[in-house]
């Protein structure tokens, strides 16, 4: 008998891995930015628990400068499967007057870091589903699959050891977990998949003319009439598509004709640049990521 | 169609093995631009090449360990080529993180052993050779590194290469290819290199997309464990699980394990979709024909070939933990989606993991890896590590701190737990009782030495005699001298002392009786144990608290002064620790309290609790 094919295996893990959790912890959730790895990952818990519906909540951590395309998408998604969705957004902050380009990088640990905590918190979730991938950035290469964190932070030197797929739930007062069901996924594994299981997406990430403005060396959209423009900024309508979305003005979007999944896919291919180079939030030093996982951001 | 193969590097420190794997992804993966520009800066700011690009900087991801110039934990990297996609587990080459290297071993299908052209065999590649066979890997690329070092030399090649067969004849590999590299010029790496002409074979990435590692899982007969019941309607019933061996299809006989009921598959679905038939590595639901009764943590088997189910093995046991793993100890286990709880039982022997020889042991350290017995208090199916790794390999878990303390790899039953049954009998503890007109308990006094244990517990049990209770006190230093006379006082004996006393007082407290156990017993997992042999009100923890000082003060035995003058070690509270218990049924402070008032306490403890008669 043949070997399987690598996307079902990698299937096949996830659905293992999701199904690990809900049968070992009491609160999990889904934390779901609407983003494509958040699509996959419910795509697959979905099936992990079909035919019955979703045995936990989604949570989407809203800033209020989300692209609307993604709130309609999933407002969409939620309906379409009857699923159970708690937002929350850091309104200390908001009524504190945090807007995208007046905190520098304290605007994501406010608005996202320390909105997460709280939401976590409030509901007492003692596990969340995050679609974090280990190729992604490289000290998400060590993260493990199951991920303990105790008062929300990660502490690299005391993660346990995760042999075979057996992986440890067990948990102490104050401690909680991370899960990441597609730890060994590939950003092409994603779009391949969701090319081969028509996993529905937001059309930000595909190109089409949209109004955008040149920022810092970089394609901003203007997705709606609250970014503030410079006198000497232009806009401009160019067909763009984004490779990752997050707050509007803090998402660059990438020059680009590929209307369809298969055409992204045969662009990436040629491409040059890697995922997060269209984050701005990411490049605020060497050891931004890791000391951002310390803190508790996904 | 494109496959899947997860392999792992491991060498010594010096090796080069981060520069080849950085170089493997950024030639083979074609590293995108921005991550390039950020190599070029890194490499200049913490590059060992003089500002030259270091691709080792690509894998060495965490600030700690680049601040230390080492890596410490498992990363996994991925790349793709238009036949494989690559999973690679790089782990640390120091000798301290060989948990890490067993954990990136147990994924991996093949693995590539690095060693440097100028030193030749180290005790690290020994260490990480023997790990890898130990793993079940059985299919290793020698990677010859830093052959610009050697000058390229075939004599020196070969002969490092005829070393390396030599010294791995018995681990068990089923195929060895050797290859003469240079990382850091990407020699034989990706491309055939010009400096070699005299080697004929191919390239490391040749030999990574074309190494067969075919498990034969799927023609292997069915294992599932059972990961959930799904229930969304009254109509529906589906055993979810990942099939871990073998093949399954609509109609197919099946037993359910442990239990052995018998059913048929009527349904099998992936996600929403009906199939037909499910191999090795798919995540599945099955609906079976019959209502029989099965749970997560049950196995689905083919019902012509089921497998074993037992409650004791025979296992190797890799130790992942600072405190160290000892006879008598219990700690959870969790095999494929089932936990337990599992005693060790004597220690067999320490590998030494650089000659492979087997050493006597007590005890396994942080990073030791040794073989043993676990006695389990439930049955569980198995199947032996050697035929499947997923199926054979268990996790150990304190029960306290919730770490993964060690790996097991399950070798043989020691006793198929089908054949042994517990003699049920009439007269049950119930019944005796009744008879004495008392509930049995145990009663665990536990404090230093001095704290004034034994007085009360003498005293208790004299007060219940009185009122014509049937008692029986087990105290420390009578017990050592017969029954527990073999045990000395370091850690791994005080374990023991305390397990023995623990089967005895439960003994004890089936026939009947109120059991007054005195022991120091300083550990608090050793008393959880006593606590969990019983049930829930059976055990009565009492703590006899006096501050060091006090017991210190009264000394009655002189045992504190021989203590401090170093005649005797491992002394509880001098040199060996005393676990303050933390939820004790009753902490008699007898620094404020006199034995007799302590003893009254006591027996109005028994009273309300109902033990004993108003």
């Amino acid at each position: 008998m043949p070997d399987l094919p690598h996307l079902k295996r990698l299937e096949a893990e996830s659905i293992h891995i999701l199904r690990e959790s809900v049968a070992e912890c009491e609160r999990p959730v889904l934390l779901y930015s609407i983003g494509k790895d958040s699509s996959v990952l419910l795509h697959l818990a979905r099936k992990a628990f079909a035919p019955g519906r979703l045995p936990f909540p989604l949570l989407h951590i809203a800033t209020g400068w989300d692209f609307r395309d993604m709130i309609a998408h999933r407002d969409a998604t939620v309906r379409a499967h009857g699923l159970d969705l708690k937002v929350h957004t850091n309104e200390a902050a908001v009524a504190a007057g945090v807007k995208p380009w007046t905190h520098g990088g304290a605007y994501a640990d406010l608005m996202l870091t320390e909105a997460l905590r709280q939401a976590l918190d409030r509901h007492e979730f003692d596990a969340a589903f995050g679609g974090g991938r280990r190729d992604e950035e490289r000290s998400r290469a060590k993260e493990r699959v199951v991920s303990v964190r105790s008062g929300h932070r990660w502490e690299p030197r005391a993660q346990r050891p995760e042999l075979w797929h057996l992986y440890n739930f067990r948990r102490g007062p104050g401690e909680t977990l991370r899960v990441f069901p597609l730890s060994n996924w590939t950003e092409a594994d994603v779009w391949q998949y969701i090319l081969a299981e028509n996993v529905p997406i937001v059309p930000l990430y595909l190109a089409k003319p949209r109004a955008v403005v040149r920022r810092g060396g970089q394609w901003i959209a203007v997705d709606d009439e609250r970014l503030p423009l410079a006198p000497d900024e232009r806009v401009e309508t160019l067909s763009v598509r984004f490779r990752t979305l997050g707050c509007y003005p803090l998402t660059a979007a990438m020059e680009s004709e590929a209307a369809t999944v298969q055409a992204v896919i045969e662009e990436m291919r040629a491409s040059r640049s890697s995922e997060r180079a269209g984050r701005l939030v990411d490049r605020d030093g060497v050891a931004a990521m890791e000391r951002k996982k310390r803190e508790g951001y996904f | 169609m494109r496959t899947l193969l997860r392999f792992i590097t491991c060498g010594s420190v010096d090796d080069g093995k981060s520069t080849l794997i950085g170089r493997l992804l950024a030639d083979a993966g074609r590293l995108a631009e921005d991550q390039r520009e950020a190599l070029v800066a890194d490499s200049r700011r913490y590059g060992t090449r003089g500002g030259e690009i270091d691709y080792a900087l690509l894998v060495d991801g965490l600030t700690a360990e680049r601040e230390q110039g080492i890596t410490i934990d498992v990363a996994y990297r991925f790349f793709a080529t238009d036949r494989r996609s690559f999973i690679v587990a790089d782990t640390p080459g120091h000798e301290q993180y060989t948990r890490n290297m067993a954990t990136g071993a147990s994924t991996a299908q093949a693995a590539v052993i690095l060693l440097d052209a100028s030193k030749g065999l180290l005790t690290q590649t020994r260490r990480h050779s023997h790990i890898v066979a130990l793993l079940g890997i059985r299919h290793v690329a020698l990677a010859v590194n830093k052959m610009d070092l050697v000058g390229y030399s075939q004599a020196r090649f070969e002969a490092l290469v005829e070393d390396y067969r030599r010294f791995a004849a018995d681990l068990g590999f089923k195929s060895l290819a050797a290859i003469p590299l240079c990382a850091v010029d990407g020699d034989n790496l990706t491309t055939r290199s010009p400096h070699m002409p005299w080697y004929a074979g191919g390239s490391l990435l040749e030999w990574l997309e074309s190494v067969e590692v075919e498990e034969g899982r799927a023609g292997a007969p069915l294992r599932l464990p059972v990961q959930a019941v799904l229930r969304p309607h009254a109509d529906f019933r589906g055993l979810a699980g990942l099939i871990e061996q073998g093949t399954v299809r609509v109609g197919d006989a099946l037993r359910v394990l442990p239990s052995g009921r018998d059913a048929t598959v009527a349904r099998l679905m992936v996600g929403e979709t009906n199939v037909p038939s499910a191999q090795a590595g798919e995540s599945v639901t099955v609906v079976l024909g019959q209502a029989v009764d099965a749970a997560r943590g049950d196995w689905l088997v083919a019902a012509a070939e089921p497998a074993a189910t037992a409650d004791g093995f025979e296992a190797t046991v890799i130790w992942m933990h600072a405190e160290p793993l000892l006879q008598g100890r219990t700690y959870l286990l969790k095999a494929g989606t089932r936990t337990v709880m599992a005693t060790v039982s004597p220690i067999k022997y320490r590998l030494d993991p650089n000659s492979g020889e087997r050493l006597a042991a007590r005890r396994l350290a942080l990073n030791d890896i040794g073989v043993c017995g676990l006695e389990l208090d439930a049955p569980i199916p198995f199947e032996n590590y050697k035929d499947n790794r997923d199926l054979g390999g268990v996790i150990l878990i304190d029960r306290l701190t919730h770490q993964t303390v060690g790996a097991g790899l399950l070798h043989f039953a020691l006793h198929r737990s089908q054949n042994v049954h517990w003699q049920t009998l009439d007269v049950d503890k119930a019944a005796r009782a009744r008879l004495n007109r008392q509930r049995p308990c145990i009663l665990w006094f536990t404090g230093l030495s001095g704290a004034g244990k034994s007085t009360i517990a003498n005293l208790v049990e004299k007060r219940l005699y009185a009122e014509g209770h049937r008692t029986y006190l087990l105290d420390g230093d009578n017990v050592r001298h017969g029954l527990n006379k073999d045990l000395g006082f370091a850690a791994q004996d005080r374990v023991e002392n305390i397990r023995r006393v623990a089967e005895v007082a439960r003994l004890m407290m089936d026939a009947g009786l109120i059991v007054l156990v005195s022991f120091i017993s300083p550990f608090r997992a050793e008393r959880r144990m006593a606590r969990a042999l019983v049930e829930a009100g059976e055990f009565i923890e009492v703590f006899v608290d006096a501050p060091l000082a006090v017991a210190e003060a009264r000394d009655p035995k002189g045992l504190y002064a021989k203590a401090r003058r170093g005649e005797i070690s491992n002394f509880t509270g001098i040199d060996s620790p005393y676990e303050t218990p933390e939820d004790p049924e009753l902490r008699l402070d007898t620094a404020a309290l006199g034995a007799d008032e302590a003893a009254e306490r006591v027996v109005g403890y028994l009273r309300e609790a109902g033990v004993i008669g108003g």
